[in-house]
């Protein structure tokens, strides 16, 4: 990430923000003019559909693996380790074996969407009362919990998709991978909506996060209302972590690798600036990770498996970091 | 004490008779097929009672090396390094022999198991929680190197399908290199001792009279052909090792020499268990056992860890 070198110099955060906000800019610009073969029509709107889903899953995904470290005072958590994704799939697949291949096909965006996105936050709501009960020593234990449950959904995702009918496994695998370059339309409508109340809701209390990341005891000494904001967060971020799974399917470290970039770059702890930062470093990796990988090295592989490998071995290096420690 | 062991001598008989009747034809005495029998059905009974007790075997001398008790092959890469072995041994040299696939899968396999353990010594923790955890997602780093390869190569299909454990395709003839593993296992046996007292840990081991390096780097041989093993032949079983040993070790303690019996014949029921229903669930057609033990073993993997916070 050449781009970023003079970030390391002795700016403010706001300029670092600007700087990086150009830099988003024109990695997008490149990424929708390089090498056009076919009609600049044709490939604009192409190009056009995939960048628009990659900004919101970069932003989505940057913004829900943020909160969710502030709420739990931890910085190795990630939403997705915890098996949403995989609850996300075994919903698809569920809805599939209960209404059928065919009327699954035809259910409406917006039903499907509601069914899963009310699933997910009462799932969070349900492991919240379980992940606040004493964070600090049972967190170890809490992710480990949450790592076995996604396997433990995954598999039980395999049963149900080995006991499908042929025709409702193809609609299934379907869902399943879900991929950048095929949004459905009524998907990427609802998720600028939710991008924009997502918006206004921090826009509103990034002050109170800022609180929130002091801790619990601060935090209630001054006055904020921590069960009921904490709450609301958990919610935000099952719906931005439902949404960025609905659009591309599961990314796991992405999160982690991008929030941890920011709070090294960001050269703040204030959210006001944390959350931007690492949303635009979430699309800047997602952007430049696609060009490079299609144009530079024309690589014939998928850019979340790198991302996987990449973040991953950064997810272990803190872990070994934070044993040591 | 010889009640209760009567009763499960009977169950485990009654498993392995239901496992030689049962499947898409289901045998009794009005239909029955000696060449089927012998063919296919007393082959794959055979091959899911050795894979049962050797991987369950395997999993506790690893968690005695790993000194924890959430370890086993496919939860810390070891198996994932060995099917990546197959995988690369598919690309560079696709016409290879059995006996050099199988070499291929079990040099990888300790491979796996080493580099997982010096992981663990490089962590310095004694966080129960920790090393399991960090397993699971250095499995998923191989796996995603495995991914990556796979799909540049287009054989995603390929070790999708072939990764899910699965004894459908076991005929007479084509499971005998896992009486290997059930030799190995025996040999386990053997040293029983001696893996207690590593279990202890490096300085009592030492302390002891123990070579603990001679008999860890057995440990690791018995633990990595044994996964390695089982790979070529019946796929990934997932969580065999782990749940089973857990589950003798709450009721018979950590003396293996006592506790390996139980924890092969439990290994052999369970799989079993798993193979029965994997043949009944969507008859006439089969579900992979992996899928199964995969639900399975994790639920129950959940129940050891939530356990283990109550009593924490």
């Amino acid at each position: 990430m050449t781009e970023l070198t003079p970030v390391k110099l002795n700016l403010s955060p706001a300029t670092r923000l600007t700087l990086l906000l150009v830099t988003v800019i024109l990695v997008c610009a490149l990424f929708l003019t390089w090498n056009v073969k076919a009609s600049w029509a044709f490939t604009l709107e192409f190009r056009g559909q995939k960048l628009i889903s990659m900004v919101l899953v970069g932003i989505f995904i940057a913004i829900s693996t943020l909160l969710f470290q502030t709420i739990s005072q931890n910085r190795i958590l990630t939403p997705s380790i915890m098996g949403f994704d995989a609850l996300y799939i075994l919903i698809q697949s569920i809805m599939i074996v209960v209404v059928g291949a065919s009327s699954y096909s035809i259910l409406n965006e917006y039903t499907k969407w509601a069914i899963e996105i009310s699933i997910m936050t009462g799932m969070m709501l349900l492991l919240s009362k379980f992940l606040f009960r004493d964070s600090a020593q049972s967190i170890q234990l809490l992710i480990l919990s949450g790592v076995v449950l996604g396997i433990c959904l995954s598999s039980i995702n395999g049963l149900v998709f080995r006991m499908m009918d042929p025709s409702q496994s193809v609609v299934a695998q379907d869902a399943f991978f879900a991929s950048f370059s095929s949004p459905p339309m009524a998907l990427l409508q609802v998720s600028c909506l939710i991008l924009l109340s997502c918006l206004v809701f921090l826009y509103r209390y990034h002050h109170q996060l800022d609180v929130l990341s002091l801790g619990e005891q601060t935090a209630h000494s001054l006055g904020i209302n921590y069960s009921r904001l904490t709450q609301h967060v958990l919610i935000l971020i099952a719906i931005l972590v439902g949404m960025s799974t609905a659009l591309v399917g599961p990314i796991t470290f992405l999160g982690l690798l991008v929030v941890h970039l920011a709070y090294q770059l960001a050269g703040s702890y204030k959210h006001k600036i944390l959350l931007p930062f690492a949303a635009i470093l979430g699309v800047l990796v997602l952007v430049l990770g696609e060009f490079i990988l299609q144009h530079v090295v024309a690589f014939n592989t998928r850019l979340s498996i790198v991302i996987e490998c990449v973040g991953g071995v950064v997810f272990l290096a803190l872990i070994i970091k934070q044993a040591k420690s | 004490m010889t009640k209760m062991t009567l009763y499960w001598a009977l169950a485990f008989v009654s498993l392995i008779i239901t496992s030689l009747l049962v499947g898409t034809i289901t045998l009794d005495s009005a239909n029955f097929d000696w060449l089927l029998l012998s063919q296919t059905r007393i082959p794959r009974t055979i091959a899911i009672i050795l894979s049962g007790m050797s991987l369950s075997v395997a999993g506790v001398i690893m968690q005695m090396l790993a000194n924890n008790k959430f370890v086993e092959p496919t939860t810390t890469g070891t198996v994932e390094w060995a099917i990546l072995g197959m995988l690369l041994l598919l690309i560079f040299y696709p016409q290879a022999s059995l006996t050099v696939k199988l070499s291929v899968s079990v040099l990888f396999s300790i491979v796996g198991a080493v580099s997982f353990l010096l992981l663990i010594k490089k962590l310095h923790t004694r966080s129960v929680i920790m090393v399991p955890l960090v397993g699971i997602i250095y499995a998923g780093i191989i796996g995603a190197v495995v991914n990556f390869i796979a799909y540049q190569q287009d054989l995603m299909q390929f070790v999708w399908v072939w990764i899910q454990g699965d004894f459908s395709m076991i005929l007479q003839g084509r499971y005998e290199l896992l009486w290997i593993a059930g030799l190995l296992t025996f040999l386990a046996y053997f040293i029983a001792d001696r893996f207690t007292l590593v279990g202890l840990g490096k300085n009592v081991a030492t302390n002891l009279g123990l070579n603990y390096s001679y008999v860890f780097a057995i440990g690791i041989t018995l633990v990595a052909s044994i996964a390695g093993i089982t790979v070529v032949i019946a796929g990934v079983l997932p969580f065999l090792g782990l749940i089973v040993p857990n589950i003798v070790s709450l009721y018979f303690g950590d003396n293996l020499r006592r506790s390996i019996p139980l924890i092969a014949c439990l290994g052999a029921m369970l799989a079993l268990v798993c193979d029965i229903l994997a043949r009944i669930l969507v008859h006439p057609f089969e579900i992979p056992v992996g899928v199964i033990m995969g639900v399975v073993g994790s639920v129950v993997f959940l129940g050891l860890l939530l356990r283990q916070t109550c009593h924490d």
